[in-house]
């Protein structure tokens, strides 16, 4: 088990840099299919970095909800619409120095303040083991509303977005 | 823990940083629709991670994970059924072409 552990480590910091040049990749890339494919890799590296802090019901949920729902939705509307896009339409405005140095900025602000060592940790939070049950008993107790809150705005989202997609007769 | 917690916290502001640059310099509208999916992402990894080592309680950073993954599939949704009306009518995604309440 301890032989085991600087090797689980280097691996979880490979798996963090290679999401990391997924998600430049995400950004950067102008075809936008392979924008939504380095999407998928970002996506499937964040579900292994849940894993490693030991939220595995989270790691699911994200396979399963962004992997498996959300970018096939993205997937569809990319290929719905990339017919008129010719490869000569620019991928990015003309902002990219003043947007790269903005949030450069931004995240040497945040790492001065979250590169600091003292946060205070607890032991016993570092102990628990959050299984599904115990996630359940939350979602159904301590918070009901908020889950009844987020079922009804889901089912809003989904009908407003049949409204918002179906074709008008007249127009058709 | 595996990893030290300011180790995921500067992923995830990584994360943030470059979801945000792509929110400002994508021209395409489904693009940055995928750069905000980005930064909903990076969220959900700083609440996972405090909920792992900080928190009183540990359950309640992952409930509220779920939470925001859900806000993302209901974004998601109707964003892209937007967009989709949108290319109907205007026959495009570039958010230059669409000026209609700018004047």
């Amino acid at each position: 088990m301890n032989t085991l552990y600087p090797i689980i480590q280097i691996l979880v910091y490979g798996l963090m840099a290679g999401t990391i040049l997924a998600a430049i990749g995400v950004v950067t890339l102008p075809n936008l299919f392979h924008a939504a494919l380095c999407l998928i890799g970002v996506l499937l590296g964040i579900a292994g970095v849940y894993l490693a802090i030991q939220a595995e019901f989270l790691a699911v949920i994200q396979i399963l909800l962004y992997v498996g729902a959300v970018m096939t939705l993205v997937i569809f509307a990319v290929m719905m619409t990339h017919r008129m896009s010719n490869q000569n339409t620019p991928a990015h405005n003309q902002l990219r120095i003043p947007a790269l140095l903005s949030s450069t900025a931004l995240f040497l602000v945040l790492f001065k303040f979250l590169s600091r060592p003292h946060w205070p940790i607890r032991s016993e939070t570092l102990q628990a083991r959050v299984s599904v049950a115990d996630l359940g008993i939350a979602f159904v107790g301590p918070y009901a509303f908020p889950f009844e809150v987020i079922s009804i705005v889901l089912i809003a989202a989904m009908i407003g977005a049949l409204i918002i997609a179906k074709r008008d007769k007249e127009n058709s | 823990m595996i990893i030290p917690l300011s180790h995921l916290l500067i992923f995830g502001a990584i994360l943030f940083a470059i979801g945000l640059y792509g929110i400002l310099v994508r021209s395409n509208i489904i693009a940055i629709l995928i750069s905000i999916e980005l930064i909903l992402n990076a969220v959900n990894i700083n609440l996972v991670a405090f909920s792992r080592t900080t928190s009183i309680s540990p359950v309640t950073g992952q409930v509220f994970a779920v939470f925001v993954m859900a806000m993302a599939a209901a974004a998601a949704a109707v964003g892209l059924a937007i967009v989709l009306a949108l290319f109907r009518v205007k026959n495009t995604v570039l958010s230059e072409d669409i000026n209609l309440l700018k004047w």
